[in-house]
């Protein structure tokens, strides 16, 4: 559904992506892993086309983004750290985006307002809430318009265990649904039950891209945590 | 692409400041025609306030709230939205308040005073302005991605076009006082749009006529109707020329 190929980025001198090429398939629940700064969330937004890469091109559903941007309609993203206009009340924003994104085909998805009780303060200015609240907004966001593939930036990141719980229940829903999920995170014991494939990212390079059980049986470990872990370790020897 | 023009004016209407210089402006002029008893005076005196402070607030108002939208900005791109669109959108929705600002502010009271040749040049050439400069910053705005550098290279552009450039242009004419440069002048004045309004507006008063050889060559040339015509196609190029460069950029800009 998507595939990168060799897609390198710069930010000046810093190689922020070098040569990466993935496949994702349908139907995946894909995990994004590497140390701060591996490239992740760059690689991420060079898939929504927020940051252009040097190199290489990425298709989506077999057309080049490039020029392109009636593909982001088939995506939910939530950013690592969500950044909204701060004199718009959290009921804005959805409208907003509710306005901009007319739902033709798709209904709308308000299960996560409901869940994560945004429906009691809608009429809250987006400058005065907590990051834990900013988080929730986004993830609703991302659900909202019940798009193909989910990109989830460290989606449990700042949230309360209650909320992370609902979230994680949400993410498997997705994916037995058939959606593509991609997901970073640093929590690797949450990632446990949802992922089916890993890609492990260094230095902007992408070291492997494996299934779930392959990753286990290379590694002989049944904890995602441990396996990355001796990978890791593997590597630095 | 009206739904975030729709947005964006929404916003500016809702932080004060575009009111404050709306009234500002109303003030200054309706005091002006109020004092003196000669509204042509009046207009004279208000060439010069408008000339400064319209593309001052223009430039500087546009560039920090295209920085302070830039979550916003942030927001719609990785929505299934063109990046033309949105960055035309922002400059159509500031653009358009500002100029609403100024139409309100300064152009109703000079056409109800003054509703001669004279006051209709100067409520057009205000417009045009005002959308230049606001073209002008957006460029700067999006060639920086620092804010206070970006800032910051917005008051140096307006002190550029309001004073230094009249110094360049004096330095040269000093310089070259044995050449016959009045034909370079009106070359050089399209370098400037602030010096091609002032000059499109003094020409259709009468005060030209104690501008000497000078004078009547601008005249020559400002008072035709080709001449004019080709200022304001200079004055439109001045707005296409900083947005086009501005799209070009923003849509190879990461995020």
């Amino acid at each position: 559904m998507i595939i990168t190929t060799n897609v390198s980025k710069k930010f000046g001198k810093l190689v922020a992506l070098d040569n990466v090429s993935v496949t994702c398939t349908k139907g995946e629940c894909i995990a994004l892993i590497g140390p701060n700064g591996s490239g992740k969330t760059t690689l991420i937004k060079t898939i929504l086309g927020m940051v252009v890469s040097d190199s290489g091109f990425i298709t989506f559903n077999g057309k080049n983004i490039l020029h392109d941007w009636k593909y982001r309609a088939d995506i939910g993203y939530m950013p690592q750290i969500g950044r909204y206009p701060d004199n718009m009340t959290i009921g804005q924003v959805f409208n907003m985006m509710k306005d901009i994104r007319k739902t033709t085909t798709s209904s709308l998805d308000e299960e996560l307002i409901e869940l994560f009780g945004l429906k009691t303060m809608l009429n809250k200015r987006m400058r005065t809430l907590s990051g834990g609240t900013r988080q929730k907004v986004s993830a609703a966001l991302a659900f909202l318009f019940n798009p193909a593939v989910l990109i989830l930036d460290e989606p449990t990141a700042g949230l309360d265990p209650v909320a992370s719980e609902i979230l994680k229940e949400k993410i498997i829903a997705q994916k037995k649904a058939g959606k593509l999920i991609l997901i970073t995170s640093h929590i690797l014991s949450e990632l446990d039950d949802i992922v089916t494939q890993v890609i492990y990212m260094q230095d902007g390079k992408l070291c492997f891209h494996k299934k779930m059980e392959d990753l286990k049986t290379d590694t002989g470990q049944q904890k995602l945590s441990k396996a990355i872990a001796s990978v890791m370790l593997s590597m630095r020897v | 692409m009206k739904k975030i023009i729709k947005y964006v004016i929404i916003d500016i209407l809702r932080n004060k400041i575009v009111l404050g210089y709306t009234i500002f402006l109303l003030l200054i002029s309706l005091s002006i025609f109020n004092l003196e008893d000669n509204s042509t005076k009046g207009l004279l005196s208000l060439l010069n306030i408008i000339l400064i402070i319209v593309p001052l607030v223009s430039i500087l108002f546009s560039a920090i709230y295209v920085y302070n939208s830039s979550e916003f900005l942030e927001l719609l791109v990785s929505q299934p939205l063109k990046r033309k669109t949105i960055w035309l959108s922002l400059f159509i929705g500031l653009s358009s308040s500002m100029v609403l600002a100024f139409f309100v502010g300064a152009g109703i009271p000079i056409l109800l005073y003054e509703p001669t040749p004279t006051g209709f040049m100067m409520s057009g050439t205000g417009l045009l302005l005002t959308i230049i400069f606001v073209a002008i910053a957006m460029l700067a705005a999006v060639k920086t991605r620092d804010k206070a550098k970006g800032i910051g290279i917005a008051i140096l552009l307006w002190l550029y076009f309001s004073l230094l450039f009249d110094g360049l242009v004096l330095f040269l004419l000093f310089q070259f006082a044995d050449y016959p440069l009045e034909k370079a002048m009106i070359g050089m004045s399209m370098l400037n749009p602030i010096d091609l309004s002032r000059m499109l507006i003094l020409l259709k008063m009468d005060v030209s006529a104690l501008m000497g050889y000078t004078g009547a060559i601008f005249k020559d040339f400002f008072g035709t109707q080709k001449g004019l015509v080709i200022s304001f196609l200079v004055l439109i190029i001045w707005i296409v020329l900083p947005t086009w460069l501005s799209v070009r950029k923003f849509k190879h800009k990461d995020l």
